[in-house]
C-alpha cells in the first residue's frame, strides 16, 4: 500500500481551477519534492494533505486523497485527528508567542496530554531530534522569539514532531532562511526520512535534487512529470521539465 | 511663473491645514480651561444664598459653622450649642413662617411693616436662637449676630453623602452618591456588555462565514448610529416595565435598567474593536495551531484570544468610557434619585444626568451652577483616566510584539 495516494484531484478556488487531474502516489519513508514556478499549485496541493485548504472559503475538491488507504476527505474523517497524523512546517517560521518549551508542548496539550513528565520527555526528545537542544537547553523558559530565524524554523519542526505524526508536510521551509540554516534543515530532513514520510515544496531545485527521492514538477496546475529525482534531473521525459530545471523559465 | 504659483498654492494649503490643527487644539484647551475655572470656583463659595443670613443671639460664642453643622442643626440632629463648641444652651430654631405664633397681627403691623423689629426682638429675647431669613429684614439697629458659614471644602464635596443643591438654609453638595451611581451603572453595563460583546466578536471573526458576517457587521455598526434618546425611549417603554415585573419592584427605573440600556449601547464599540483585534491574529499563527491537531475552539482560546487580549481590553475600556459619559438614555431610565445605591435594583442618579437635568434651573454663576461644573470636571477626569488606560494597554501590545 502507498503511504499517500492522490486520485484525479481537481481543486477550485471559486471558479478558478487551481489543480487539474493530479494523480500520484508516495511511498512510506521517502522524501518527495514538489517543484515548479510560482502559482503552479504546488503549495495548494501540499495543503490538501492535511486539509488546510478547508480554512479558505469557497473552495471545491474533486477526486480522492488517501493516506494509509483512508480517504481523508470522507465524511467519517476527523480533521483534528488527521492533522495530528500529518504535521506541517510552514514557509516562514511561525512559533507561538510563548516560551520555547510551551511551543513544543502545545501540540501535546491541545491533544489532551496532561502527564507532566511525559510532556517534558517528549519536548526534550523532539528538540534533540532537530539538533536544537544544545542551543536552547538553557533558555527553555524564554520566548521563542528570542531565537534566530533558522532556530525558530527548527523549533517549528520540533513542534510538529512532538505529536509524532507519520507524515510531515513542508511548505518551502527554507525560503526565509540563510544558507547555513538551510543546510541544517536539509540535513535534518534527510535524517527524519527514517521515521517519517516527508513531502516538501521548494523553489530551490538544488535542494530538491539534494534531499528528495522522488520529485514532482508542477506547471499551471498540472503535474507535468513525477518520477525518481535522479531521472527528473538527469533525464526528464518532458521538454517543459527540462526547460525548468535548466533554468530556462520559472 | 507657473512653478511660483504652484509653490504658493502648496504653501497656502499647508497654512490652511496648520490653521485648522491649531484651532482645534486651542478649542479643546479652551473648553478644558473653561470647565475647570468654573468648576473650581465652587470651592471659593459659601453654600448659602447671597440674599439670606443666618443669625444668632449676640452673646453666642459661635461665629462660624460648617455647612453640615448648619444642616444638622436645622434637621434637629444637633440640639445643643455645646455640640458645636458653644455654651450649654438649647438650640431654638426660628423660621420666619412661624413669626405669627409669637407676635400678634397688631405687633407685626399692616403688611408686616414691623417684621424686622419683631425678628430683632425675638432674637434678643432668646439666647439659644438661630434664625434664617432674608437680608432685607435686618433692621438698622439689629442686635443679633450674623453667623458665618464655611466655604465648601473639596473633601466635603467629594465625600458628602447628600446632594441637595437647592436646600435651605445651606445647600448640600455631596457628590458621592452621584459618583457611585455613575460607577454602579457603568459597572453593570460592562458586566452585561463584555461577555455578550466578546461572544459576538468571536462568532463574527472566527465562526461565521463571510456571507453571515457581511450581513451582521453592518447591522452591529448601525447599532452605534442610533441616537441615544431612542435607546432611552426603548429602555423606558420595554426594559423598565420588564424589570419592574421581573423583580416585583415598586418602580422599574433602576440602576439595572440603566445598565441594560448602556450595555446595549456599548456593544458595538466592544464588538467592533475586539473583532478587529481578533481578525488581526496572524493567519500563520492560527494555521500553526490547527496543523498541530488543535480544534477550532482550542485555537480560538489558546491563540486568538491571547493574541487579541489588548484589543479586547481596549474595546472594553472604551465601552465603559461611552457608558460613563452617556447622558440622555440614563436620564430617562435610572430614576435619578441621588441616594447611595446598595443594589442594582434601586434608582440612581449619574453625573451626566445630574448636569443635564439641573443646569437649566441653576442660576448662572451661583453655587449650584458651579457645583455642576465641578461635576463636569470629575467626569472629565474619569474619562481622561480611561483614555490614558487605553493608550497604555495598546502601547504595551506594540512593545510585546518585538
Amino acid at each position: 500500500m502507498h503511504k499517500i495516494e492522490s486520485k484525479n484531484v481537481n481543486f477550485y478556488y471559486g471558479t478558478n481551477q487551481a489543480l487539474k487531474d493530479i494523480s500520484l502516489s508516495i511511498e512510506k519513508n521517502t522524501v518527495t519534492a514538489l517543484i515548479g514556478p510560482s502559482g503552479c499549485g504546488k503549495s495548494t496541493y501540499l495543503r490538501l494533505f492535511n486539509r488546510m485548504n478547508d480554512l479558505i472559503d469557497n473552495t471545491k475538491l474533486e477526486g480522492q486523497i488517501l493516506i494509509d488507504g483512508v480517504d481523508i476527505y470522507a465524511k467519517s474523517t476527523n480533521v483534528d485527528t488527521l492533522r495530528k497524523n500529518v504535521g506541517m512546517v510552514f514557509q516562514k517560521p511561525n512559533p507561538f508567542p510563548k516560551t520555547i518549551f510551551e511551543n513544543v508542548a502545545y501540540g501535546l496539550r491541545v491533544n489532551g496530554v496532561t502527564d507532566k513528565k511525559f510532556i517534558e520527555e517528549r519536548v526534550i526528545n523532539s528538540i534533540q531530534q532537530v539538533a536544537l537542544w544544545d542551543e536552547v537547553k538553557d533558555k527553555l523558559k524564554k520566548s521563542a522569539f528570542e531565537l534566530s530565524g533558522g532556530q525558530q524554523q527548527r523549533l517549528c519542526i520540533a513542534r510538529a514532531l512532538a505529536i509524532q505524526p507519520s507524515v510531515i508536510l513542508m511548505d518551502e521551509p527554507t525560503s526565509a532562511l540563510d544558507p547555513i540554516s538551510t543546510a541544517k534543515i536539509e540535513e535534518l530532513v534527510y535524517e527524519l526520512k527514517d521515521k517519517y514520510t516527508i513531502v516538501i515544496v521548494t523553489h530551490n531545485m538544488q535542494q530538491a535534487g539534494r534531499i528528495s527521492d522522488t520529485t514532482g514538477f508542477f506547471y499551471m496546475g498540472e503535474l507535468i512529470e513525477f518520477d525518481q529525482t535522479k531521472n527528473i534531473f538527469t533525464n526528464p521525459k518532458e521538454e517543459r521539465t527540462q526547460n525548468y530545471i535548466t533554468g530556462r523559465f520559472g | 511663473m507657473k512653478t511660483n504659483y504652484k509653490k504658493f498654492q502648496e504653501k497656502f494649503i499647508e497654512g490652511l491645514l496648520m490653521l485648522s490643527g491649531t484651532v482645534t487644539s486651542l478649542t479643546v484647551l479652551l473648553i478644558v480651561v473653561f470647565l475647570f475655572s468654573e468648576g473650581l470656583g465652587v470651592f471659593n463659595k459659601k453654600p448659602i444664598d447671597d440674599d439670606f443670613n443666618l443669625t444668632i443671639h449676640a452673646e453666642n460664642r459661635i461665629s462660624k459653622l460648617s455647612p453640615s453643622q448648619v444642616k444638622n442643626i436645622f434637621d434637629q440632629k444637633i440640639k445643643n450649642w455645646k455640640e458645636v463648641g458653644g455654651k450649654d444652651e438649647k438650640i431654638i430654631l426660628f423660621k420666619i413662617d412661624d413669626i405669627s405664633d409669637f407676635y400678634t397681627d397688631d405687633q407685626l403691623g399692616k403688611d408686616f411693616k414691623n417684621l424686622s423689629w419683631c425678628i430683632n426682638d425675638y432674637i434678643v429675647k432668646h439666647r439659644g436662637v438661630i434664625a434664617f431669613f432674608s437680608k432685607k429684614y435686618i433692621s438698622k439697629n439689629f442686635k443679633g449676630k450674623i453667623l458665618d458659614v464655611d466655604k465648601i471644602k473639596v473633601s466635603e464635596f467629594l465625600s458628602g453623602d447628600e446632594w441637595f443643591p437647592t436646600a435651605r438654609p445651606v445647600a448640600q453638595m455631596g457628590v458621592k452618591p452621584l459618583i457611585l451611581g455613575t460607577l454602579w451603572v457603568s459597572l453593570g453595563a460592562i458586566l452585561i456588555a463584555l461577555p455578550l460583546g466578546l461572544a459576538a466578536a468571536i462568532y463574527l471573526s472566527e465562526i461565521a462565514n463571510s456571507r453571515i458576517r457581511n450581513i451582521l457587521k453592518p447591522l452591529i455598526e448601525l447599532l452605534a448610529g442610533i441616537p441615544s434618546v431612542v435607546y432611552g425611549f426603548f429602555g423606558l417603554v420595554i426594559i423598565v416595565p420588564l424589570i419592574q415585573q421581573l423583580f416585583n419592584l415598586p418602580v422599574g427605573e433602576t440602576a439595572l435598567a440603566g445598565s441594560v440600556v448602556l450595555g446595549i449601547m456599548a456593544l458595538p464599540t466592544i464588538i467592533t474593536i475586539s473583532e478587529d483585534a481578533m481578525r488581526n491574529t496572524p493567519r500563520a499563527m492560527k494555521e500553526a495551531s490547527l496543523a498541530l491537531g488543535a480544534s477550532k475552539w482550542q485555537t480560538i482560546y489558546k491563540v486568538v484570544i491571547p493574541h487579541s487580549a489588548s484589543g479586547i481590553t481596549a474595546g472594553a475600556i472604551l465601552g465603559i468610557g461611552r457608558a460613563i459619559g452617556e447622558t440622555m438614555a440614563v436620564l430617562m431610565v435610572t430614576g435619578n434619585a441621588a441616594i447611595i445605591p446598595t443594589t442594582l435594583l434601586e434608582p440612581v442618579r449619574t453625573i451626566p444626568a445630574t448636569i443635564a437635568a439641573e443646569l437649566g434651573e441653576a442660576p448662572n454663576g451661583g453655587v449650584h451652577y458651579q457645583a455642576l461644573f465641578a461635576l463636569g470636571c470629575i467626569l472629565f477626569i474619569i474619562t481622561l483616566v480611561i483614555n490614558l488606560l487605553v493608550e497604555f494597554v495598546t502601547k504595551r501590545k506594540t512593545l510585546s510584539k518585538h
